[in-house]
């Protein structure tokens, strides 16, 4: 396998990460690198095989539907690159 | 006082002969000589220390201190703290100061009473096998400062090796632990998944994650590992198990003990100078009392592929968090709110943490899903059920931790499926989910070799019993680099 540029932006664009075009060429060098040691997998036999997501087989454990956490907007908020008015500050969504 | 065990510092503290602020200040002092250096820490905050360290004393004096009250450990800076910023090695977070502690630095500080030194540096989002992605600078390794101490727990490892600190939290996701122990001549433990919380410790991939203690002998890393786990409510992995004394079994005799040696470790991709000090390591344990068995992990050599899906899979899905809304680094110009998203995560992750995402992104998307993620997951259970099979002949697992020494700065930075091979021994281990350690066994032209024991699921009393008698009948891990001023 290996990756086209338009791929690599299409892929970044998914991630949302920005890269120009003078990076992509490198970027998709190193990934076409990485994906040359992941294709090892493709010859192994894997039918049959139940895929393992974690490492020890649990289901998910429940809590009892109650408040535990205390108020800390404050404290949340305070880190924030931008907030107004106990809300979070993005660009313009709508015009 | 630098030199001695945690237990020694322990037992120093209860009769008096030096109080928590005086032992605080002399590692502070240390850190504040030699770190400039070696840039093993990201941040530190004497004030800080010391308030933490008065308590510690006052806690002492009222007779209500335990093993470890008082005595100082470095944070690895993947585990959030308030007070001290928590940066993640990244500049996505350079100035991130967390609302809350994570629950290893809760049960450390408030539970048993430790003094944080500060916080260690590391590869970026714990991304890296020699810290040199860390956006804070690279670390130097104190046994030969022009090479890399292991990563991404780096700059813990360095800062015990050159005992800016007497013990370190770090965390393992593919050998974060143990490499770097066994490039900085440490012991390292990484739990069995589930042992330890995760709750406040940055994710880089869930299902693999684990902390860990590092320090210098395994009689510490026991004490440090009582202290660290247990059931936490907070993370919904965390196993809800019966309290274990992981020191309990120290000084069992390693009489019967089953050694399974896999025969994938003992190929011609590791050093012969590593090998030799592995095999050296091995017939100490025969002589110890140990019976050795040949054993075979087949799968063995598709856990580094199988890894390089399923961890970035999973970071890409954790750190889609870091979208500069709520908090963390915002790029400063943007047109849209996809282009604050796309500039905010171009700038304010470095490359190999971008590299992961985009592999990740690729890995997860439609039409590649089953013929990667799924096909890697499927890997890994074979991997997991090739240590089931050997753990029938076997009691626990031995071979080297990693296939070299400690390699030098910026020698592998452009080879990145080098860099990621030095983690061949020791990714496998995290697939499955079991316990690892790394032990000193000897140097290599100068520099340390780490010995990797692998256990059964929740054998690590098992395995810190087996490290333990090694290290009391060698003393490599005694062993200090010779050209750090150990004085004061």
């Amino acid at each position: 396998m290996s990756l086209t540029l338009e791929q690599v932006q299409r892929i970044a664009h998914l991630a949302r990460i920005e890269i120009s075009e003078s990076e992509a060429g490198t970027t998709r060098d190193h990934l076409n690198g990485i994906f040359q040691l992941i294709e090892q997998m493709q010859a192994v036999d894997t039918r049959g095989v139940e895929p393992m997501a974690h490492a020890q087989e649990l289901s998910q454990r429940l809590r009892d539907d109650t408040v535990t956490e205390a108020d800390c907007r404050a404290a949340c908020q305070a880190i924030a690159p931008e907030t107004e008015g106990g809300l979070y500050l993005v660009p313009k969504v709508i015009e | 006082m630098i030199n001695k065990s945690l237990k020694q510092l322990g037992a120093a503290l209860a009769a008096k002969e030096i109080s928590s602020v005086e032992l605080t200040t002399l590692f502070l002092d240390r850190i504040e000589r030699l770190n400039p250096e070696i840039n093993a820490f990201i941040s530190v905050d004497r004030e800080r220390s010391l308030t933490q360290a008065r308590a510690a004393d006052a806690r002492l004096a009222a007779g209500q201190g335990g093993p470890l009250t008082g005595i100082p450990i470095a944070q690895k800076d993947i585990f959030c703290t308030t007070g001290w910023r928590t940066t993640c090695g990244s500049k996505m977070l350079a100035d991130f100061v967390s609302p809350y502690d994570a629950t290893v630095i809760a049960r450390l500080h408030d539970g048993a009473g430790m003094v944080s030194l500060g916080k260690t540096n590391m590869d970026e989002f714990a991304m890296g096998s020699s810290n040199e992605t860390s956006f804070f600078g690279p670390v130097k390794n104190p046994w030969d400062r022009q090479r890399v101490p292991g990563g991404s727990s780096g700059g813990s490892a360095s800062a015990i090796a050159a005992r800016l600190a007497p013990a370190a939290t770090g965390t393992d996701t593919g050998g974060s632990i143990r490499q770097p122990a066994a490039f900085c001549n440490l012991t390292g433990l990484k739990p069995t998944y589930g042992v330890v919380s995760r709750y406040g410790m940055i994710a880089f991939a869930s299902s693999l994650d684990q902390g860990g203690p590092m320090a210098a002998s395994a009689e510490d890393c026991a004490l440090l590992l009582n202290a660290m786990c247990g059931f936490d409510e907070r993370d919904s992995t965390s196993l809800d198990r019966p309290v274990e004394d992981y020191a309990r079994d120290l000084e069992k005799p390693l009489a019967g003990l089953r050694i399974g040696l896999p025969k994938e470790f003992f190929n011609d991709g590791c050093d012969p100078a590593v090998m030799a000090a592995v095999q050296t390591a091995i017939d100490q344990y025969r002589k110890l009392g140990a019976t050795l068995v040949d054993i075979s992990l087949p799968n063995s050599h598709l856990s580094v592929p199988a890894y390089y899906v399923i961890a970035p899979a999973e970071a890409s899905a954790n750190l889609s968090r870091f979208d500069g809304i709520r908090y963390g680094y915002r790029a400063p110009d943007y047109d849209s709110l996809d282009d604050l998203y796309m500039k905010t995560r171009a700038q304010g992750f470095g490359a190999e943490v971008k590299r992961r995402i985009l592999i990740g992104a690729y890995v997860l998307s439609h039409g590649y899903y089953d013929a990667y993620y799924l096909q890697a997951q499927r890997i890994r259970r074979l991997i997991a059920e090739d240590f089931a099979s050997a753990f029938k002949a076997c009691d626990i697992i031995i071979g080297p931790t990693s296939p070299t020494t400690a390699f030098k700065l910026g020698e592998r930075t452009t080879d990145l499926v080098k860099m990621y091979l030095s983690d061949i021994y020791t990714i496998a281990v995290n697939l499955a989910g079991l316990p690892g350690m790394s032990i000193p066994c000897g140097f290599a032209d100068g520099l340390p070799v780490g010995l990797q024991l692998i256990g059964n699921y929740f054998a690590e009393a098992r395995l810190l019993n087996a490290a333990h008698r090694y290290q009391a009948a060698t003393g490599w891990h005694e062993q200090r680099p010779a050209d750090i001023d150990l004085n004061g």
